[in-house]
């Protein structure tokens, strides 16, 4: 089927089997491998992509859901050249390991933050109507959904905190 | 043949620490690639034409055969290329009867219709694309013959037997010591089979050049993974290259490599064009290899005042039917804590359950759970605190072998420990601490791993731009290995870290054995100052025998090499000069490490103490860790970073062993009841709160030339004791079947009437 | 996956027709569970109508002063919405329990409600499953079971339900509206949506075959405090092992029955002047074992009181 997809800013015109999911249609069709299959079942978070500025789980997606969307992946975050702030704190921080799950975690604390900037809650939210304050428990919470084995955790938080500031 | 004392004995650029580089805390030398996602792992790398997509099919039952196969439907499905059985599978070198990590040797995929597990791969299907090749593996039809199997590790503990060619350790008379004890534990602790779950499944990208063969594939020994590729594909060993620059995660999962890499080989050579395959995530958890349950018998016996007279650890474990693999979780205890009768040792039952292998620090992982729970209830019976009832029980030298210590730093991780996390602030009566719903309680243990030095080859190659280039057939597998090899490249040859170049991850390149049991930076890195010494003496020579140089003449051992500048006193150039002059095309140099013959003399490993707070809600069972604070003694540590990393990240894995990590098997069908990430429960962010490691300042100058040791198994050893001991803190209750999970322990406190 | 073919609704008119009229075809919204189920080889849709970008994602407040959330309307907009957040906390609380913030984010109120089990048995299609394969048995009876219902199980399955949010729906007494291919629409409490497991557990719900869910339509604001409890192995991102929502007198139990559970005996013995304990023990007389769950039961009558104080102290306005 004949899907366009802007991706990172770029319109890409594909044409893909209807069973493709958004995450192979990245890393297969247009090699964009950046953005990883874990579980390939909306379990670990590795395929965070921001879909419109919202992150989802590319896994968990059809290609062809997606015609006319917006995506950003990991490769329209930053370049090796020019790492984005949060690329930067995570190497800094030292917020990954094995590297697998990192491209994930960085789109979705993005997609995070922006959430957290339009006042969404979180089952850490004491008080549904007031102003979140992004406390470590807060932002433990919103980072649940990227599971990294290396268990990379703490430096994770640091990183997420040292862009965020402090309780923003 | 080298010896501990010339370790000891000689000055090397590493000790000395000129530039510093040596325990920076460096930034990842291979991060900024991975932050970007532009590190290609295995299933990423782009070979020289458009692959195939390869699926695997695994067996649905736990033992038996297969009795017909029907692979008409599967062939027929759209775009589908290849499907093979053990029917119709190329030919393969034969099995050997046992496997062991470090011997090369076949591993023949799809070799007959026996079935010896749930999960074990029987078929592949390879198509032009990853969707149609897994709606043609869905339509591989096989029927299958289910034999009567046992899987269930506790209704078979009466075929229980030694591990092949290992007795039990006893020193004294340990039964009659525990009898005569006046203060005793006498308990047995449960560990469930557990996953390693690598975020990166097991993946190969194969292709062919003639009879030449590139796999890039996800694995955590080079070698032995390539020359056993090799032999499955009965190719001579240059013939194969395989190369795995990123792994996704291995924890000792990687330490063998499965049907990806050997189908990917053959349906490429078949198909003549590149293929690819991956493990799904449901067949990671059958289909590779997992740590084994355990069962674990502690007995303690002391004197009133606390002096341990009988100490013993026996563990009972399991293994597959073909397997060759014993949790040694009774080792530890081995060289722990003083007790002048003692007993450990292991008992091995084989069932018809997927192959049981290494998972982070094997042994002590699981043992700590018990002995280190097992003091901290004895510590209560006797009325002391747990820290002290370890440092009275501390040993002047090995407590089995009276061999002395290389170095043991135990006590000063405990007692830093205890003050930094405030563990005077534990009130030693459980259940006395609230804050809202949770009850809050404080839990400690210690932490201990083996040292390990391996044999192994790097070379060092400075080009004309004066830049040096680290090669090593070795893995990162998120250990740091690119990071260190660097520091240490930097240092020895006195160029700035931005002039290292490192290259691994490559069967071409000198061997290394690769990352495991924590051996990985003493071994890699012992091997790459070698060689950098050996490029030394090289530039040296070269230096003073060039009339160009104004270096020229002078002693080559005065030579110091700073800041990319070679230099003699005030006579100096750049060290690229002399190269660009002399060797344009580049100077390498090789060096190699090997166990000292005197190692043995002394009883050397890493040591720890965890202090964890941990909240238990009484009405759920719901436990939640809410700080915690590991100190480590390790020896010289070469990046504080990536070390600090490696240990919280072990500690991480402790929690989760106390906590929700476990899979059982179903005992009608002999499978693992978690299948998925959303069953088996890794821990995630929320689970964990505050959370740090320090390393204390030590030199082992005994492990080997650079006196540092590995990290990367250390911090998970006793970190689930810790939480254990935290909750009996908390609520005064123990669960001894692991993980405490919110059933286990809402039994256990309705049974005390909570 | 099996291949399928795939089209885009326009309207919710003709989604509905084409579901009637094409064979095998199913709706697709979110995906998170269905595109879970079909790589899995658990759903085999010949026909996929993607319903996700129809104009039915509105949150907007009725005549009698509720809410009506469209059925497109993701988790997390629901999760948010201020008038929701304000009015009915629990619904909130509810759904930011479940799943993670990237499922919120795709996940809809519609595939919610019809998101399938999580049973391991279900899930692994080598094993029985009356619910998966009819007829084939059920592994998870005699098998590790853990997980499994408490309330309304049959010999046939004793699967539950996985949602969270439609916990705190049944609690708050939600309607579901619906469109049937025959252009109908209708209103139904959402009580009467999902069914027991009896001898079809295959068929899970009340909808007939083609029809949509189009909305969800909350009462005016109940009195009373709100709590949703969910207890479970992980701290974040896992099932439930049982929840329980408080709406003012209204209870509902979650991860405890084939549906979202709501404990009538419960809160009639709380109207009559029960205790919450005794209440829920009440309830709890109609509970049976399978194995490995017993200790559901203790989870239950442990955590409902809890629940219901702190809803009895917001209700104070402690």
């Amino acid at each position: 089927m004949k899907t366009t997809i802007t991706v990172n800013g770029q319109a890409r015109a594909l044409d893909v089997d209807p069973r493709t999911t958004l995450l192979d249609a990245l890393r297969e069709h247009l090699r964009l491998t950046g953005s990883k299959k874990g579980c390939d079942h909306g379990q670990c978070g590795a395929c965070t992509v921001l879909v419109n500025g919202v992150r989802i789980n590319s896994c968990l997606s059809l290609a062809v859901m997606h015609d006319g969307d917006q995506v950003t992946t990991i490769e329209g975050v930053g370049t090796v050249e020019k790492l984005s702030p949060l690329q930067q704190a995570f190497l800094t921080e030292d917020a990954f390991q094995c590297g697998y799950c990192t491209p994930g975690q960085i789109c979705s604390a993005l997609g995070m933050l922006q959430e957290v900037a339009d006042n969404w809650p979180s089952q850490e939210t004491a008080d549904l109507t007031g102003k979140i304050r992004l406390t470590d428990d807060e932002l433990r919470e919103r980072m649940s959904g990227n599971i990294c084995r290396c268990s990379a955790y703490p430096q994770i938080v640091a990183a997420i905190r040292s862009v965020a500031g402090d309780a923003a | 043949m080298s010896s501990v004392i010339d370790w000891e004995n000689t000055p090397n650029p590493v000790k000395e620490n000129r530039a510093g580089n040596i325990g920076k805390a460096v930034d990842r030398y291979e991060g900024p690639l991975k932050v970007t996602g532009t590190a290609p792992y295995a299933y990423e790398v782009e070979p020289p034409s458009p692959p195939a997509y390869g699926v695997l099919v695994s067996a649905p039952i736990a033992k038996g055969r297969i009795t017909a196969v029907d692979i008409a439907a599967a062939q027929a499905s759209p775009g589908v290329q290849l499907v093979w059985t053990y029917q119709n599978a190329p030919a393969q070198g034969p099995r050997p009867e046992r496997y062991d990590f470090f011997t090369p040797s076949p591993r023949p995929a799809l070799e007959s219709d026996e079935v010896y597990y749930f999960g074990q791969q029987v078929a592949v299907v390879v198509a032009d694309t990853l969707e149609n090749a897994q709606a043609g593996a869905a339509l591989v039809n096989l029927t299958f013959e289910d034999d009567a199997k046992a899987v269930t590790f506790h209704d078979h503990f009466a075929e229980a037997v030694q591990p092949p060619g290992e007795s039990d350790v006893e020193i004294g008379d340990f039964e009659a010591a525990f009898a005569a004890a006046p203060v005793t534990v006498d308990d047995v602790w449960r560990t469930p089979l557990q996953n390693h779950c690598q975020m990166e499944p097991c993946a190969t990208t194969a292709w062919w050049d003639g009879d030449q063969l590139t796999v890039h594939t996800s694995v955590q020994m080079v070698r032995v993974a390539q020359n056993s590729l090799a032999e499955t594909l009965m190719m001579p060993h240059k013939s194969v290259r395989l190369l795995t620059r990123y792994v996704g995660g291995g924890f000792g999962g990687k330490g063998s490599f499965y049907e990806d890499l050997v189908l990917a080989a053959l349906a490429a050579r078949e198909l003549g064009r590149p293929v690819k395959i991956a493990l799904s995530r449901q067949q990671m958890m059958h289909g590779t290899v997992h740590r084994p349950a355990t069962d674990l018998h502690v007995r303690l016996g002391a004197t009133p005042d606390g002096k341990l007279t009988a100490m013993s650890l026996m563990t009972v474990t399991h293994c597959d039917r073909r397997g060759n693999f014993t949790e040694h979780a009774s080792n530890f205890a081995r060289n722990l804590y003083a007790a002048p009768n003692r007993l450990t040792g292991h008992r091995l039952i084989r069932l018809d359950l997927p192959v049981a292998s290494a998972m982070r620090a094997p042994g002590e992982a699981s043992g700590t759970l018990s002995l280190e729970v097992a003091m901290d209830e004895l510590a209560e019976k006797l009325g002391m605190d747990p820290v002290e009832l370890r440092i009275l029980n501390e040993p002047p030298t090995d407590p089995e072998t009276g061999k002395p210590f290389s170095i043991r730093q135990l006590v000063r991780c405990m007692r830093e420990g205890a003050q930094l996390f405030g563990w005077d602030r534990r009130n030693p009566i459980p259940g006395r601490v609230r804050d809202g719903r949770w009850l809050v309680g404080l839990g400690m243990a210690a932490a201990i791993r083996g040292n390990f030095l391996l044999p192994a080859k790097a070379s060092f190659t400075v080009d004309a731009d004066g830049v040096i280039t680290v090669k090593q057939g070795m893995t990162d597998i998120g250990t740091g290995t690119y990071t260190v090899l660097a520091q240490i490249a930097a240092e020895t040859l006195g160029v700035p870290l931005a002039d290292v170049r490192v290259e691994i991850g490559d069967s071409e390149l000198p061997p290394a054995p690769g990352s495991g049991g924590q051996f990985g930076a003493a071994t890699a890195g012992s091997a790459a100052l070698d060689a950098g010494m050996n490029l030394r003496a090289a530039i040296a020579e070269i230096a003073v025998a060039d009339p160009a140089s104004p270096l020229f003449g002078g002693p080559s051992e005065d030579i110091t090499f700073q800041d990319g500048v070679i230099a003699i006193a005030n006579r100096s150039e750049r060290l690229s000069d002399l190269i660009r002059r002399n060797r344009p095309e580049g100077l390498t140099a090789e060096g190699e490490v090997r166990p000292a013959a005197d190692a043995g003399l002394w009883s050397s490993h890493t040591y720890g103490a965890h202090y964890v707070e941990v909240g238990v809600d009484t009405v759920t069972g719901e436990v939640r860790t809410r700080r915690m604070l590991g100190v480590f003694a390790a020896g010289r540590i070469l990046n504080y970073k990536t070390a600090r990393s490696q240990l919280t990240g072990g500690m991480i894995w402790g929690v989760g062993s106390a906590l929700t990590e476990g899979n059982a098997v179903d005992p009608h069908y002999g499978s693992l009841i978690n299948q998925d990430l959303a069953s088996y429960l890794v821990p995630v962010q929320a689970d964990i709160g505050e959370l740090d490691a320090i390393m204390l300042d030590e030199v082992d100058d005994k492990a080997n030339p650079m006196g540092i040791k590995g990290v990367g198994e250390l911090g998970i050893s006793g970190a689930g004791a810790a939480v254990a001991n935290a909750i009996y803190n908390a609520c005064g209750v123990r669960v001894r079947d692991y993980p405490i999970t919110p059933d286990k322990l809402l039994a256990a406190l309705m049974a005390k009437g909570l | 996956m099996r291949p399928f073919t795939y089209e885009r609704a326009t309207d919710a008119a003709s989604a509905v027709k084409a579901a009637a009229e094409t064979p095998n075809a199913k709706f697709l919204a979110g995906g998170t569970n269905l595109l879970d189920l079909m790589k899995l080889e658990i759903e085999h849709p010949a026909h996929l109508i993607d319903v996700g970008r129809l104009p039915m994602a509105a949150i907007e407040e009725t005549p009698e002063g509720g809410l009506r959330i469209g059925a497109m309307a993701t988790n997390s907009h629901v999760a948010a919405d201020a008038r929701v957040r304000a009015h009915y906390p629990v619904l909130t609380q509810a759904i930011v329990a479940g799943g993670s913030g990237q499922l919120r984010n795709k996940a809809t109120t519609g595939g919610n409600l019809l998101q399938r089990t999580r049973c391991a048995y279900f899930y692994d299609t080598t094993k029985p499953c009356n619910k998966r394969a009819p007829g084939s048995g059920c592994g998870a009876l005699e098998g590790l079971n853990r997980n499994s219902a408490i309330f309304g199980a049959s010999h046939a399955c004793i699967a539950t339900h996985p949602s969270d949010m439609a916990v705190a729906l049944t609690a708050l007494g939600a309607t579901v509206e619906t469109l049937s291919p025959s252009g109908r629409a209708r209103a139904f409490p959402i009580i009467e949506l999902h069914r027991l497991p009896g001898e079809t557990p295959d068929v899970e719900t009340h909808l007939i075959a083609g029809e949509l869910i189009t909305a969800v339509v909350l009462p005016p604001p109940p009195d009373g405090g709100q709590v949703y409890r969910k207890v479970r192995d992980r701290a974040s991102y896992a099932g439930g092992l049982a929840s329980v929502a408080v709406v003012g007198a209204n209870l509902a139990l979650g991860a405890v029955a084939h549906k979202p559970w709501r404990a009538v005996d419960a809160e009639a013995a709380l109207k009559a002047g029960a205790s919450p304990a005794e209440a829920i023990s009440r309830e709890l007389e109609a509970a049976s074992e399978n194995g490995r769950n017993g200790f559901k039961i203790d989870v239950v009558s442990r955590l409902v009181p809890a629940a219901i104080a702190e809803a009895r102290a917001q209700g104070r306005g402690a």
